[in-house]
């Protein structure tokens, strides 16, 4: 192929074609704007909610609310739309690249907050929320969920949080007791493992980020600090450290070799408990019907995950969902008033019924851990004070390009120690924090 | 390469003086299938009613699309730019001198086509590379920036970025190396075999190469998984991962990456096999050539055009290889030990919405990829052949 022969003849039509394209076309790529500006009173409100696996009962709470609610607005419709959780991430972004399409209200999860934020994407709903008369009952983490730079972006829908799965049978058979501190975890586990080494004492995962952060907490140290948007990371102070050498000492033949749990996510670990493989577990509220449906039915208790001191919950990462209202949208008040109507104590009241999700509001909390036992220890360790990842958009920069799990899975496959993986995971989260604000 | 017809296969341009009506039919017959020959043919087609002469000479000039005469023709942009070159390379005269904007009027379609398809993309991924542009940008929630090369060196500065690199070049190397020789092998040893096992073998591979890369990964995944796989077990390696060293990650990445990519190598050379003469094939065997010398002399001489498409093709293919690294190694292996370029990229950028870095990874892929074709088709020129 000789170029060389690509000659001035060529070269015109070439450039002229070029010029063309150029003039045809926008030279920039494009930005949308997604001021919105508009409040009408009446027409349709579009909604996006989240399609779960077993989504009809979810359904079924939905559209009480709809119904009630077009009965109280004239002339008003709202259309429910369930998107799959997987693709998510894509359609939000492309309803905030394209607002004509967008739809008013949406569920998201509450570690996106802050990217939504600053994609301006959300809008602020400080004064509605706090007018709200329900507002002031909502748990002060799950609000933190939907504040950025202390506005408030939406309403917290759910809340889910991680505690230990334990095989009741295997504990009668060793004769073991629950643990009731992070180092008798760690020592229980490796009796399991001792007695049963077919069984990992307790699972762990080098990906599983929300199941090793509650054993950083509970030993004081932080992802990050900081707050009004500028954050500096922690994961390489020494109380941190005391906890990720905590967490990683789990990883090995006395537990769970790193071979095979290094690479595991939080997933893997709750596969392998419901099927049998494991004494222990750190799985969700969420996690229940999965190791329900597996080989362990029947044989498993959870209690909240032991802090460094007897007596003591380490605190747990608090996941869930909220809604927000977008700021592209020309029915605001109509939506916000929505929004208040599917997050209202009620409406999550009848959600934890029907699927199980944990109340953001610590008075229904309570009510339906005492109508579900099973969710006690659960609400016990939101009680005792759940945390949250980083308000910022770097969290998500974070999360995606995996620098916690590299930083563990570089200590458990002994590639570096405790100080220089976490010194290196510090730099690369500052240097993100620093890229995004 | 395909924008060179195979010499004598078709005649120089210019001395097709033939009658109004033979042009597209040699443009169609020529072409099967590819874009730009077919979008020329019909533009041919439908200025039925032009001057002949003019005409007769366009179809020359559409005719560097067509492929080299396998009927493989992918890539079918490559002829771009070159046509109207090799078409009007009658006169030294300048286009508008000669009347002749009226070709240009015929490749208006497909060049309109291409442009919109292959070069605004590209000229939008190098615009991008030089912009602040995140998710932020894209719905207006911050302003687009300029950064220059901003982005390039964010990416060059980080030391990541150079092992990746060099893993992805030695990983790719030796996926194209192993496919290229299983594939050929199979394809000398699918001529020597009868029918029956040959059509095992070819359902097989065409099995193989229908199966989609998430679930062919996955069951690869299976196979060697270190609780449930049967390999394990028929080896008595106990629970042995797979995935947690490196080279033995990306070797069994590597296994999976050939068994899907081997069978087009394979059809595409027992193709070409099929098409040279018994004659020659004979006259070596009865010289007393055995089978790796006719390969080597006659075969792979007689088979290079074909040879250049399916290497320049797994090249760009294993360069790019994605899916098989994210499912098989979870998303790059025990800390990042198995990443290669394009899951780098995504990680780095596509998952946080960082389309600027993006871009500009992107930008160092596609000309690292067009140094690599060039350099390439720039060596085998030297060797003497015209492709």
């Amino acid at each position: 192929m000789k170029l060389a022969h690509l000659s001035a003849r060529m070269a015109a039509p070439i450039a002229a074609l070029v010029v063309a394209g150029l003039t045809a076309t926008a030279c920039a790529p494009e930005s949308s704007d997604n001021s919105g500006g508009k409040d009408e009173k009446s027409g349709t409100l579009r909604v996006w909610l989240f399609q779960e696996v077993a989504n009809a009962p979810k359904e079924k709470v939905v559209d009480g609310v709809v119904t009630a609610f077009e009965k109280s607005h004239k002339g008003t419709k709202v259309d429910v739309q369930y998107i799959p959780v997987e693709t998510r991430a894509e359609k939000i972004k492309a309803a905030f690249n394209d607002p004509k399409s967008a739809p008013d209200l949406i569920e998201y999860g509450n570690t996106d907050t802050a990217g939504y934020v600053k994609d301006g994407g959300l809008a602020d709903l400080t004064e509605e929320f706090t007018d709200w008369n329900e507002s002031k009952d909502t748990d002060p983490t799950a609000k933190q969920s939907v504040t950025v730079d202390g506005k408030i972006y939406g309403a917290p829908y759910f809340v889910g949080v991680r505690a230990l799965y334990y095989r009741t049978d295997i504990f009668d058979e060793l004769g073991l007791d629950v643990p009731k501190t992070q180092s008798e975890l760690i020592s229980t586990a490796k009796e399991i493992r001792q007695a049963k080494p077919e069984l990992y004492g307790l699972a762990v995962g080098g990906a599983y980020t929300y199941g090793a952060m509650p054993f950083i907490w509970s030993n004081g140290g932080e992802i990050a600090q900081g707050k009004g948007g500028s954050y500096a990371s922690a994961i390489d102070t020494a109380q941190a450290q005391k906890g990720i050498k905590a967490y990683t000492s789990l990883f090995g033949d006395d537990n769970c070799p790193a071979a095979k749990c290094a690479g595991m996510g939080g997933n893997d670990t709750v596969t392998a408990f419901a099927s049998g493989k494991a004494g222990m577990a750190i799985g969700g509220d969420f996690s229940h019907a999965a190791i329900e449906a597996g080989k362990v039915k029947g044989k498993y208790a959870v209690v909240p995950l032991p802090g460094v001191k007897s007596g003591e919950i380490a605190p747990a990462f608090a996941g869930g969902n909220n809604l927000g209202v977008l700021n592209s949208t020309s029915h605001r008040t109509l939506a916000v008033d929505l929004m208040e109507q599917l997050a209202a104590k009620k409406t999550q009241g009848a959600l934890f019924d029907a699927m199980g999700f944990l109340p953001t509001f610590t008075d229904v909390r309570q009510d339906v851990a005492k109508r579900e036992p099973f969710v006690e220890p659960f609400v016990k360790t939101l009680g005792a004070g759940a945390k949250f990842v980083p308000a910022s958009a770097a969290w998500s920069q974070i999360d995606a390009s995996l620098v916690l799990p590299t930083m563990f899975q570089e200590i458990v496959s002994g590639r570096k120690d405790v100080a220089a993986a976490s010194k290196d995971a510090a730099k690369k989260m500052d240097a993100a924090f620093s890229s995004a604000g | 390469m395909t924008n060179r017809p195979l010499r004598g296969s078709v005649p120089p341009p210019g001395d097709e003086q033939t009658p109004k009506g033979s042009g597209p039919a040699a443009t169609s017959a020529r072409a099967p299938g590819t874009a730009l020959s077919a979008a020329a043919g019909t533009a041919v087609r439908g200025g039925g009613a032009g001057p002949v002469p003019v005409k007769s000479r366009q179809a020359g000039a559409a005719r560097p699309g067509s492929g080299v005469g396998s009927g493989v023709s992918r890539g079918a942009g490559r002829g771009l730019g070159r046509g109207p070159g090799r078409g009007a390379g009658v006169g030294r005269k300048s286009p508008l001198a000669r009347g002749g904007w009226t070709p240009w009027l015929y490749l208006a379609p497909a060049l309109v086509v291409l442009g919109g398809l292959l070069v605004y993309p590209v000229y939008q991924l190098g615009l991008i590379s030089f912009l602040e542009y995140t998710q932020a940008q894209v719905s207006g929630g911050e302003p687009t920036t300029f950064q220059g090369f901003g982005n390039y060196a964010t990416l060059f500065k980080d030391e990541q970025f150079w092992q990746v690199l060099l893993a992805t070049v030695v990983f790719a190397a030796a996926c194209v190396v192993s496919t290229l020789a299983l594939g050929c092998a199979l394809a000398v040893l699918l001529t020597r075999v009868r029918a029956v096992p040959r059509l095992a073998l070819m359902l097989a591979a065409l099995g193989a190469w229908a199966t989609p890369a998430v679930t062919g990964s996955t069951v690869w995944l299976l196979l060697f998984d270190p609780d449930f796989g049967p390999v394990n077990r028929v080896l008595g390696l106990g629970d042995h991962s797979w995935t947690y060293g490196r080279y033995s990650a990306f070797a069994l990445v590597l296994l999976e990456v050939v068994w899907c990519s081997f069978p087009f190598v394979m059809v595409t050379v027992y193709a070409g096999i099929r098409a040279v003469p018994t004659e020659v094939l004979e006259a070596a065997s009865l010289d007393g050539a055995s089978q790796w010398r006719i390969w080597r002399s006659v075969l792979a001489p007689m088979l290079r055009p074909i040879l250049v498409v399916v290497t320049i093709q797994s090249v760009i293919w294993d360069f790019k290889v994605f899916t098989q690294i994210y499912v098989m190694t979870n998303g790059g292996g025990i800390a990042g030990q198995n990443l290669v370029l394009n899951v780098y990229a995504y990680q780095k950028a596509f998952a946080s919405s960082q389309y600027g870095l993006g871009s500009a990874i992107g930008v160092v892929m596609l000309l690292m990829l067009l140094a690599v074709t060039l350099v390439y088709l720039r060596l085998l020129r030297r060797q003497g052949e015209e492709l």
